[in-house]
């Protein structure tokens, strides 16, 4: 998986380099290729019939889990909310 | 919006055509998605460092906003190893990798499956998905009972793509700049997270 990184880190460094060009069709390369990760990701999903019979109890689990971390961070965004508002009041 | 859904029903097709095997899966072999995953992420690198000027755009913000995005990861974490508790099949590490794709659905869930398998990147782009749902839904909600940055904190990393549009009408045009710069750093943190709690 840290071969993943690596890419990344390069092309950070390669983009920094090429900073003088605007490089507008990356944006594009971006979504083809999300585009086309997702749609193997789901004929991998679909043809797991293992996954597929559980595809209910999967969404469920995803959905504690993101109704977890969003309510985390919403308290947490309370929280820092408190502290930059008592800050400008006092002022 | 329109964006997620072209995305979701790339994913929405595969999933009929493996379903009624009309793509034979075998032709998939486990190097492709790897090798486009890697430039993925290659591009995803050129994108970032191709665009210094993001970087100075923040030096006017609230110094104490500059804690924002931790206070994203944080609450999250902690959302998610409450929930690990009860999931009694899933290790605190799988939620942790789960919940650290913080809305950036397409790319957290490339990277779960080819560590941790089909089954927990299944779950991580479905639960993604529904936390831009969620924001998407409950912003107005957000801002009155926890305050004008809960909206931005919930997006996670979508606040500066999907879900921008919603927080600038919420929280309001002053809260633009954070909700770009925090969705910058959470684009950026992402892949570091999940391999990270993937790896353990």
């Amino acid at each position: 998986m840290f071969i993943v990184i690596a890419c990344m880190i390069t092309g950070i460094v390669v983009g920094y380099l090429f900073r003088q060009y605007k490089l507008r069709f990356i944006h594009f390369l971006i979504l083809t290729l999300i585009w086309l990760l997702l749609f193997f990701l789901g004929l991998e999903v679909g043809a797991n019939e293992t996954v597929i019979r559980q595809f209910g109890k999967l969404g469920y689990e995803a959905f504690l889990l993101a109704f977890a971390a969003t309510l985390g961070s919403v308290i947490f965004a309370g929280l820092l909310w408190m502290t930059v508002r008592s800050k400008s009041v006092s002022k | 919006m329109k964006g997620s859904l072209i995305i979701l029903s790339f994913f929405a097709t595969g999933l009929l055509l493996g379903i009624y095997r009309f793509f034979p899966v075998e032709l998939l072999g486990y190097n492709v998605s790897f090798f486009v995953l890697c430039v993925l992420m290659f591009s995803v690198g050129i994108s970032i460092g191709n665009d210094p000027t993001s970087f100075h755009q923040f030096r006017n913000l609230n110094p104490r906003l500059i804690f924002l995005p931790i206070m994203t990861i944080l609450g999250t974490w902690l959302g998610v190893v409450v929930v690990s508790f009860f999931l009694k099949n899933r290790s605190m590490a799988d939620c942790l990798a789960v919940g650290s794709g913080f809305g950036y659905y397409s790319l957290s869930s490339i990277l779960i499956t080819q560590c941790k398998g089909i089954e927990l990147g299944t779950i991580a782009l479905l639960s993604n998905i529904m936390r831009e749902v969620f924001t998407l839904l409950f912003a107005p909600w957000m801002v009155k009972y926890f305050g004008k940055l809960a909206p931005i904190c919930a997006g996670g990393a979508t606040t500066m793509d999907t879900t921008f549009p919603i927080i600038v009408r919420t929280s309001g045009k002053d809260f633009a700049i954070v909700s770009i710069y925090q969705g910058f750093i959470m684009d950026f943190t992402v892949p570091f997270l999940v391999t990270f709690f993937c790896s353990l």
